[in-house]
């Protein structure tokens, strides 16, 4: 069987398309190569949709945390704190059993206990909680001077923030915000070993991997592989997110631009 | 546990659940938690000496150890951990059964990579097979030690290396004014002083760290992940005298409480330790503190 033939049956394998039967013997790197590949659909479908979620509620959790009233204070970092301080692992778990017994008694919420919908929402739970500390951090380190220069202006309220207040937070929160995205998408390789079944073999590219891996009892196949993936990945988020950077900051002179560093910050 | 347990069946409310809290596989239950605490308390030392080990062969002046030091905290960078876990496991044991295949039995001939399978003669299997359930359990645990080891060890030696980097260039140009050789400025000047500018790092690993450790179910250890799913589950009166419905959304909400309980006391510790450390320094943190004293 050709390279181009194991793509064709494999390629979607991870969507239920193609061959129904993972291979069983006699494994050949392209079947590797393009299984793991396709797991990855499901990697970035989780952090994907995860990001662009959780940075709305990030930003309203963030400004709720900074919020002078504590009605609105206090539940906000009481989401940052459940959030960042267990580990996501136990959340995929405990958000699992808890939406198993939800649709025992409202059958509708049965989608939740399926991967696709259940997991998505507790990684954009999860990302908004360590966006939004991220957040936080830079709004209250925006300089003095920007806001006395809007008060100057005679901008307050929905003008103020939306000109002045929150392009400055995210320019300061940028650095921060890249790793955060790269470690969401590290974390979505979590989803298929916690709970969440993967239905009909249908996984993401570490359920692959560990399944050549257990298979072949060669570890330093598949999990190169997957490394190689997920490096792919990282430079590409670093480059999308570098792009935004510098848009955030066109307005600055060369040398004062923040830049992206990328730190370790890894398992939630 | 209790004499009054000895009839669940009659028994009702608290008194029923305080003797099914305290049955035999809830208390295998508890140790688990300490096996999660001894996990912790070997692998931050061991850790920080992978990553003091690291970080001065990133700065070594010989370019292989400084190449092999760099190679080593890039890697974990681009990779989800969870990889690195599951990959350590195997390949270390496949590793140390190779070591002690090629000193036991030379004269093997067969291809200890048999198609699908890895073959090596039985003496040289980990653990024996004749050895005894705790040998294998012990086994697994030292694994998981060593796998937590290398991967956070490359944390800590990415957090050891910005330190050494941060410690003032002036402190060094004085060692070595005074004549010090690289080896004494390095051990008598840099290493004192990095750790005040190691510590938020290393903190921040130590919170990693302590939510990394539900990982240890991965890793086949009966850790308290395996026995909140163990004991969760739905039980009918067949196989015990508390049956009980699906429960393990509790046990993962009890789960979930004790380790925001444990970053909790772990955060307010380091706070007070850092602020002891800070006391004194010429760093923004201490100026504050001598402020608010005046």
């Amino acid at each position: 069987m050709s390279c181009w033939e194991t793509i064709a049956d494999y390629g979607l394998r991870s969507l239920g398309h193609g061959e129904r039967l993972l291979p069983r013997s006699d494994f050949t790197l392209c079947q590797q190569f393009t299984l793991i590949g396709s797991g990855m659909i499901w990697n970035i479908y989780f952090g994907t949709l995860a990001l662009l979620s959780g940075f709305v509620l990030a930003t309203a959790v963030a400004l709720g945390k900074s919020a002078r009233n504590p009605l609105i204070r206090k539940p906000a970092e009481w989401f940052v704190f459940v959030f960042r301080g267990s580990p996501l692992f136990i959340q995929f778990f405990f958000a699992y059993f808890l939406f198993l017994s939800l649709k025992s008694s409202y059958p509708v919420l049965a989608p939740l206990t399926a991967a696709a919908l259940g997991a998505l929402v507790v990684l954009f739970l999860n990302t908004a909680a360590y966006s939004a500390e991220i957040f936080y951090g830079a709004l209250q380190s925006i300089p003095k001077g920007d806001i006395e220069a809007a008060d100057a202006y005679g901008m307050s309220g929905w003008p103020r923030f939306r000109r002045v207040i929150w392009p400055t937070m995210l320019r300061l929160g940028w650095p921060a915000y890249t790793n955060e995205a790269i470690f969401l998408f590290h974390a979505t390789t979590l989803v298929f070993f916690s709970g969440f079944p993967t239905l009909k073999q249908k996984g993401d590219a570490l359920y692959y991997a560990s399944y050549f891996a257990d298979k072949t009892f060669n570890p330093f196949i598949p999990y190169p592989i997957l490394a190689f993936y997920f490096i792919l990945l990282t430079l590409t988020v670093i480059w999308l997110f570098g792009r935004v950077n510098a848009r955030l900051n066109r307005h600055l002179p060369q040398e004062t631009r923040s830049r992206i560093r990328l730190r370790p910050q890894l398992i939630r | 546990m209790f004499n009054s347990c000895t009839d669940p069946s009659a028994l009702e409310g608290l008194s029923w659940l305080l003797c099914y809290l305290t049955t035999g596989k809830h208390l295998s239950m508890y140790w688990a938690v300490g096996t999660v605490l001894l996990l912790l308390a070997i692998t931050a030392p061991v850790a920080l000496v992978f990553g003091f080990g690291g970080a001065s062969a990133a700065r070594s002046r010989f370019l292989p150890l400084r190449w092999f030091g760099k190679a080593y905290i890039s890697v974990v960078r681009g990779v989800p951990d969870i990889a690195f876990f599951m990959f350590f496991v195997i390949a270390l044991d496949q590793a140390f059964e190779l070591v002690r295949h090629k000193i036991k039995c030379p004269g093997w001939d067969q291809d200890i990579w048999q198609g699908n399978d890895f073959v090596v003669c039985t003496a040289a299997k980990l653990p024996l097979g004749t050895a005894p359930q705790w040998v294998h359990e012990t086994y697994g645990f030292f694994l998981a030690v060593l796998t937590f080891s290398i991967v956070f060890g490359a944390f800590a030696a990415n957090v050891l290396y910005g330190a050494m980097q941060a410690v003032p260039r002036a402190q060094i140009e004085t060692a070595e004014a005074y004549g010090m050789t690289h080896r004494q400025s390095f051990w008598r000047i840099m290493v004192p002083q990095m750790w005040v500018y190691a510590l938020p790092g290393l903190s921040n690993l130590w919170m990693v760290l302590i939510k990394a450790t539900p990982l240890l179910f991965l890793l086949g250890v009966e850790d308290i992940v395996y026995w909140a799913r163990e004991l969760g589950g739905s039980k009918t009166t067949q196989f015990t005298d508390y049956p009980h419905p699906d429960w393990r959304m509790w046990y993962f909400l009890a789960l979930l409480i004790f380790y925001l309980g444990f970053t909790r006391v772990s955060e307010v510790a380091l706070d007070k330790i850092m602020k002891r450390l800070t006391k004194g320094q010429a760093t923004m943190g201490g100026e504050a503190q001598r402020k608010a004293a005046a």
